[in-house]
């Protein structure tokens, strides 16, 4: 018999089913643009153009809403990555992951009302939201209005350096996503956790 | 063996007169070339008297008094812009008529016919370079002369009294761009001087490219023809301007490794250096960025790696936690 926790409450699933949207939408386009091909476009330049723009400035909202969310409810706790001891448990977990779960063993760190992720998730996401997504909003802010916030920088062109940035963290978002989504068939059944971002409810082996 | 060394000997004498012959032929042609560039400008100061400023006086003879009149503004010619033209060693009677130098100018020269660059740069080695018989069939082909025969001649883009080469320099593309859009403007931005050549309204440029993305950026970076003319590979700047119905329309023409602007507004610098470090169209990224052209072989063969491993790895676990799963 499966345990059933409130831990999604409805901002955050509206907040996330929203953030994967624009996220997808941007790998999309994103991809589309850098490997562009005349003959073969995915999407139309100009299309691929204004859907990235448009969806990486709501993404910025929705950014500001996550972090505003989780400075004034209970949300924010689930971030503080305690650093004592945290190889140890980001082992603990990886080994899980590598070896134990094809022993059917228990997983290490079982899901709580205190603690939401267990360390690698935790880890994970707090790289992704705290690190990779700024950057990217921010490198993309630059590349939307070049001549406001860079003209140039070192030697070559301030494009240069902030178009790299842009693209090799949105690589790195994208391989968080698709790792992030391939986890998440890891539940109680397949679909479980699709299930809980909708209901607000995680179910427990 | 004594003759052989006087031999050397004279040889390398005759070898140092001639260099030194030659020097001195260099240098007396140089003083006389300045020398005659002086005499040039100083005879052409009698013209820009008057020509160079928005007025002029003379002495009427009948009434006795000095008359001051408004210069018409085609005949003003900018002294500082001459003087920086690729024109500026020029006497103004080698192109004008001898007559010019009398006051008041006789009538008829109203009349005289003036020089197309053809004229003078065709079948000039010296100007071979610049293929100036080809510049002259695109611009029989274009819009321009299609569509306005005689009306329209070079000197409409190419002020004679000012225009300056900026293409093959080691100019900024983004003055180049700014220079050669100023003249396109000229009359597609003025009402008046577009008129002269038709009855149509001027059509609003910043509305008719409201469909193109970040249009002031794109103004800033390239230059109308880039879209508007059709790229010559044997010319440097295309002279074949399309109607409207046949400009690029495609932002991937620009926008991919096979980028136009290769061809078109970054020709001169591709000639002048290549791209390195594994970047696809390197040189736009010495002076801009133009997104899909400027991707790196390396980066995207990395990504290619990396996203194969994840990949992978999500593969090779999905297939041992269903070999795996509880019976």
């Amino acid at each position: 018999m499966s345990e059933k926790i409130y831990l999604y409450p409805m901002w955050i699933r509206l907040w996330h089913a929203l953030n994967a949207i624009l996220i997808i939408l941007l790998i999309i386009t994103g991809v589309s643009m850098q490997y562009t091909d005349p003959s073969n476009p995915l999407i139309r330049f100009d299309i691929a153009v204004k859907m990235h723009n448009i969806s990486g400035m709501i993404l910025t909202l929705n950014y500001l809403i996550f972090l505003t969310g989780s400075f004034i409810t209970p949300n924010g706790k689930y971030y503080k990555l305690t650093l004592k001891g945290l190889f140890p448990r980001l082992m603990k977990q990886f080994m899980f992951y590598t070896f134990g779960i094809f022993k059917h063993e228990k997983a290490p760190f079982p899901v709580t009302k205190e603690s939401k992720f267990n360390p690698l998730q935790q880890f994970t996401y707090v790289i992704a939201m705290f690190m990779l997504v700024p950057i990217v909003i921010v490198t993309g802010w630059a590349l939307l209005y070049p001549e406001v916030v860079l003209t140039k920088f070192l030697s070559g062109s301030g494009l240069r350096v902030n178009d790299f940035i842009h693209v090799i963290i949105g690589f790195f978002v994208s391989f968080f996503m698709f790792i992030h989504i391939y986890f998440c068939t890891i539940g109680a059944t397949f679909v479980s956790n699709f299930k809980s971002m909708i209901t607000g409810f995680h179910e427990s082996h | 063996m004594t003759s052989l060394i006087t031999n050397r000997i004279r040889k390398v004498t005759v070898h140092l007169l001639m260099a030194v012959f030659i020097m001195l032929l260099t240098s007396l042609n140089l003083v006389a070339q300045t020398k005659q560039k002086a005499v040039n400008a100083a005879f052409n100061e009698k013209c820009l008297k008057c020509h160079g400023q928005s007025k002029y006086k003379y002495l009427n003879p009948e009434s006795g008094s000095e008359v001051t009149k408004r210069m018409y503004l085609e005949t003003i010619i900018n002294r500082d812009l001459f003087a920086e033209s690729n024109h500026k060693n020029f006497k103004c009677t080698d192109c004008h008529s001898e007559d010019y130098d009398t006051f008041p100018h006789p009538g008829r020269l109203r009349m005289e016919s003036k020089y197309a660059c053809i004229d003078c740069h065709g079948g000039d080695e010296k100007y071979a370079k610049f293929k100036f018989e080809e510049i002259e069939k695109e611009f029989q082909s274009s819009v321009h002369a299609t569509k306005h025969a005689d009306d329209f001649n070079c000197w409409m883009c190419h002020n004679p009294h000012t225009y300056k080469i900026k293409t093959r320099s080691e100019e900024k593309i983004k003055d180049i761009v700014a220079y050669d859009n100023a003249i396109c403007l000229n009359c597609h931005a003025d009402i008046t001087k577009y008129q002269m050549l038709t009855d149509k309204v001027n059509p609003n440029i910043i509305q008719k490219h409201a469909w193109l993305p970040n249009q002031a950026l794109h103004f800033k970076n390239v230059r109308c023809i880039e879209c508007h003319a059709r790229a010559n590979d044997s010319i440097l700047v295309a002279h074949n301007i399309q109607p409207k119905a046949k400009a690029v329309r495609r932002c991937v023409e620009c926008h991919s490794t096979n980028s136009i602007l290769m061809a078109t507004l970054y020709k001169y610098k591709v000639k002048e250096g290549r791209s390195k470090a594994g970047f696809y169209n390197g040189v736009i990224m010495n002076e801009g960025y133009v997104i899909g052209a400027n991707r790196n072989y390396y980066l995207g063969l990395l990504s290619l790696i990396m996203f194969s491993c994840v990949a992978a790895g999500i593969l090779i676990h999905a297939s041992l936690r269903i070999l795996k799963r509880k019976k």
